[in-house]
């Protein structure tokens, strides 16, 4: 026993999941803190959020939901098809997910690139002239819009780890809670989309 | 200790109720852009956080499969998500009561 | 198999590098062990320093800005390079594996990474003190407005408090993981030590409540780099809200400090009684419940900020709650000691003044849970009096207490118990004339963190002061004896089991080897169970 100073246990793949799932509930309440924010200032300023909402694209907004969606859908469909051992076919839809999320963010590139050009940024020109209440709407926006984005930055690194493991044979068909808990990953940042959504492009 | 056949648990390998889950997910996507349309008030948060919440218990229970895995799982998420209600809750006993002449 | 210790094994690496690369617990936690002693030391000396500069009215030794510095780094450096990591990360990597019959934690590797955390974050807090602005003077509480305004290094502090943040979550991950999935056969939940059950009602709020504080943290980086606006009032922000998220947190972190502390009680008086704990179940469920019940009182830290009254009056309330589990272990600790046979070494001694020490610091906290008394109190030396009882006599006690109950088997030493008792006894004098004094001092109104005072109060700051040299006298014999029998050729030992413990790690050798278990156990009883002695048998 002179080599790794590491004990000899057996995989646990039971015990891996569990990690994850406790990693992913501190994301849900990194993500928890801002939610509560963001109902405490919208019971605060109401009518203000609903003015400074109305600059926000739904259509956009919408699209990258269904992006989203998508992509976990096909994260689902890759890890069935990696124990199915259709490696080939798992990695195709792991880098459909991988397009869709970086469909994601060229979106929300455009969307802030809009913003900023007319002034709708922390101390930017157009702010002055906005009320408290849409003030803090658009810090909140920017601030959980762009957590988000960084996390789908994350879980798309995540995905492509995965997809080398696969290629390299260190994620198979018996051996796969590795790419499940990316799944996770990547299902918990298509589930705060879910909610970011309706709360900031759908306030009419 | 060693639990190398968790994959045991997902005897259907089958595509089709994901898929089916997934046209759930786009159908009240739809539903829930298309209601943003009318004026429902002091309703509007409500209605919109409950499509949510199913949509979330659809990727929850079938994509992420707790539906089907070891209750453990589904104990961990509800201990999690009591405490961040609570959080809420008791912040908003503040809120509602600071401001009186609302 | 090897019987080498995990001390002297040569793995992969040699030296220092085969310290600082290990992923063995055992290791990992002696790595702490000595960031931890450290860091206690140097947030102690700014302690020093500043009780110094209290002992008479306006500047005695140093200046206004400076003071302010100190207290600032005191509690951040106590609070979460010490308190925070504390037991979890020193007795808990060491010993929750082998308490529960296994290799090592279900994470070596993550368990590695916590402490790369820790001291990623360590460092960073030792930068913020001489780069840009100079050291944060914001208090550990960071408060909004003035974190926001202050041009001392704020942004750097609290991005070094994220990082040890991720240090604790890690820790709590890996140790629910392990008390899940790495029981030896036969050890059901409710065979486990008691010391788990701590350790896995700390872990859930080191999972749940961390990020809190992680995200609030992160907006006043935010704040102060591109002025978003969430919590300045000027921008349209919400002060009080910023007070809400951090409470959220730092509430229920005391019971992150207190909880492992709790359970390490909960091990050493049925070793020194002779006797099965009273309650078993009851204490457990305790933990369970004080963590859960620690989430819904952080509003009594907010008592005169401006939140509603319908709010104050519910978190009073749940405030008194949450006493009651607590209460029900001090129970049944001094029940497990009735018509014991007990053997009061220095382990115990830490233990009885943790008991009355902790009792006073609760007690007090409930002064302060009520809504009239606390409007007096509040912001008064009063407070700081509470939370070194309950925190410092509570926690640290308990930490230099586990030390003591353990030392043998960590590092296969004895040490000199009659100086260790006479340190302890020292250390309770000094700590009882420097808080005790606090708690009147704070009643006759003296604010907290305030430089300068009206005259009247100084012959109680001198009182503290001389108090504060007393327990740090305490605290320096205790150091030092330990570490005398650490150095010494003469004090080795290879007893198993030298207090009579009977718990997993009194049965593995002195010190433990790499794999701890050459077998892994099988377990048929409770961890308390002594099949010679009956419960009720006085003589013995």
């Amino acid at each position: 026993m002179s080599n790794e100073a590491v004990a000899h246990v057996h995989r646990d793949d039971e015990g891996s999941k569990m990690g994850m799932w406790l990693f992913l509930f501190t994301e849900l309440l990194l993500f928890g803190g801002m939610f509560i924010l963001y109902a405490s200032y919208r019971f605060m300023y109401p009518d203000a959020f609903k003015v400074a909402a109305m600059q926000l694209d739904t259509l956009i907004g919408a699209v990258n939901t269904i992006l989203l969606l998508t992509s976990s859908l096909s994260v689902v469909i890759a890890i069935i098809a990696l124990r199915k051992n259709q490696k080939t076919f798992s990695i195709y839809m792991l880098m459909f997910t991988v397009v869709a999320g970086g469909a994601f963010l060229v979106n929300k590139y455009f969307e802030w690139s809009a913003k900023f050009h007319h002034g709708i940024y922390p101390k930017g020109p157009a702010m002055a002239d906005m009320s408290d209440g849409e003030n803090v709407f658009f810090g909140l926006y920017y601030v959980m819009t762009g957590l988000h984005a960084l996390h789908i930055v994350v879980g798309l690194v995540f995905i492509l780890f995965m997809v080398y493991f696969i290629i390299k044979d260190k994620q198979t068909a018996d051996n796969n809670q590795k790419l499940e808990n990316a799944g996770l990953y990547w299902h918990l940042v298509d589930i705060i989309w879910i909610f970011l959504f309706p709360l900031f492009y759908l306030i009419h | 200790m060693s639990d190398n056949h968790s994959n045991a648990h997902h005897e259907h390998l089958g595509y089709g109720l994901y898929i089916l889950v997934w046209a759930g997910l786009v159908g009240l996507t739809t539903i829930t852009v298309a209601l943003a349309g009318f004026n429902l008030a002091s309703l509007t948060i409500v209605v919109a956080m409950a499509i949510a919440v199913v949509k979330s218990l659809l990727v929850t229970n079938y994509f992420m499969h707790v539906k089907t895995d070891s209750g453990v799982f589904k104990i961990f998420i509800f201990v999690c998500l009591a405490i961040f209600l609570t959080m809420i809750v008791l912040t908003f006993f503040d809120l509602t009561y600071r401001f009186p002449l609302k | 198999m090897e019987n080498v210790s995990y001390l002297e094994y040569k793995g992969k690496h040699k030296g220092l590098l085969g310290w600082i690369l290990s992923t063995d617990h055992k290791r990992i936690a002696i790595l702490y062990l000595v960031s931890l002693i450290v860091f206690f030391l140097v947030a102690m000396t700014f302690g020093f320093l500043m009780r110094f500069e209290m002992l008479s009215p306006g500047r005695t030794i140093m200046d206004p800005q400076t003071y302010n510095a100190l207290f600032t780094l005191h509690g951040v450096i106590m609070i979460f390079l010490f308190i925070i990591p504390g037991i979890p990360a020193v007795f808990g990597n060491f010993f929750l594996p082998i308490m529960l019959g296994a290799k090592d934690v279900s994470f070596p590797r993550l368990n590695l990474l916590s402490w790369y955390f820790y001291i990623f974050g360590a460092f960073l807090v030792l930068v913020s003190l001489f780069v840009g602005g100079g050291p944060i003077d914001t208090g550990w509480t960071f408060y909004v407005p003035y974190s926001l305004r202050t041009q001392t290094n704020v942004s750097l502090a609290v991005f070094a408090a994220f990082v040890l943040g991720f240090s604790s979550i890690l820790t709590g991950l890996n140790f629910i993981v392990t008390i899940h999935r790495m029981r030896c056969p036969g050890m059901g939940w409710f065979k486990m030590p008691l010391f788990s059950w701590g350790l896995y009602s700390t872990a859930w709020i080191q999972v749940l409540a961390t990020p809190i504080i992680g995200i609030t943290l992160l907006l006043i980086i935010l704040e102060r780099f591109f002025g978003i606006g969430i919590f300045d009032p000027a921008l349209g922000g919400d002060p009080l809200l910023y007070q809400h998220l951090f409470w959220i947190y730092s509430h229920p972190a005391v019971y992150i400090m207190i909880l492992p502390a709790m359970g390490l009680v909960s091990e050493i008086i049925p070793t020194f009684a002779k006797k099965d704990i009273f309650g078993y179940g009851p204490i457990a469920m305790s933990s369970l419940a004080i963590a859960f019940l620690g989430y819904l009182v952080w509003g009594h830290h907010m008592f005169s900020s401006g939140i509603s009254d319908t709010s104050r009056a519910i978190f009073s309330f749940l405030t008194f709650v949450v006493a009651i589990p607590t209460g029900v272990k001090v129970f049944n600790w001094v029940a497990t000691l009735y018509k014991a046979s007990i053997d009061a070494r220095a382990p115990f001694w830490f233990v009885v003044a943790f008991i009355i020490i902790f009792s006073i610091g609760g007690l007090t906290g409930l002064v302060l849970g009520s809504l009239n008394t606390d409007i007096h109190l509040t912001d008064t030396y009063f407070v700081v009096a509470h939370f070194h009882y309950v925190m410092f006599g509570g926690m640290g006690l308990l930490f230099f207490g586990g030390l003591h109950y353990w030392f043998p088997k960590m590092f296969g030493k004895t040490y000199n118990e009659k100086v260790a008792k006479f340190g302890t006894l020292i250390f309770v004098i000094g700590f009882n004339g420097l808080y005790f004094t606090m708690f009147i001092m704070g009643y006759l109104g003296m604010p907290r963190r305030y430089y300068d005072y009206l005259p009247e109060y100084e012959i109680y700051h001198i009182i503290a002061t001389v108090g504060s040299w007393i327990m740090i006298a305490g605290i320096l014999i205790i150091v030092i004896n330990l570490f005398k029998a650490l150095l010494s050729k003469d004090r080795k030992t290879t007893e198993m089991n030298p207090w009579g413990g009977t718990t997993l790690e009194w049965t593995v050798p002195s010190p433990p080897p790499l794999e701890n278990f050459d077998v892994i156990p099988t377990v048929t009883h409770g961890p308390y169970y002594r099949p010679n002695l009956i419960k009720s048998e006085k003589s013995h």
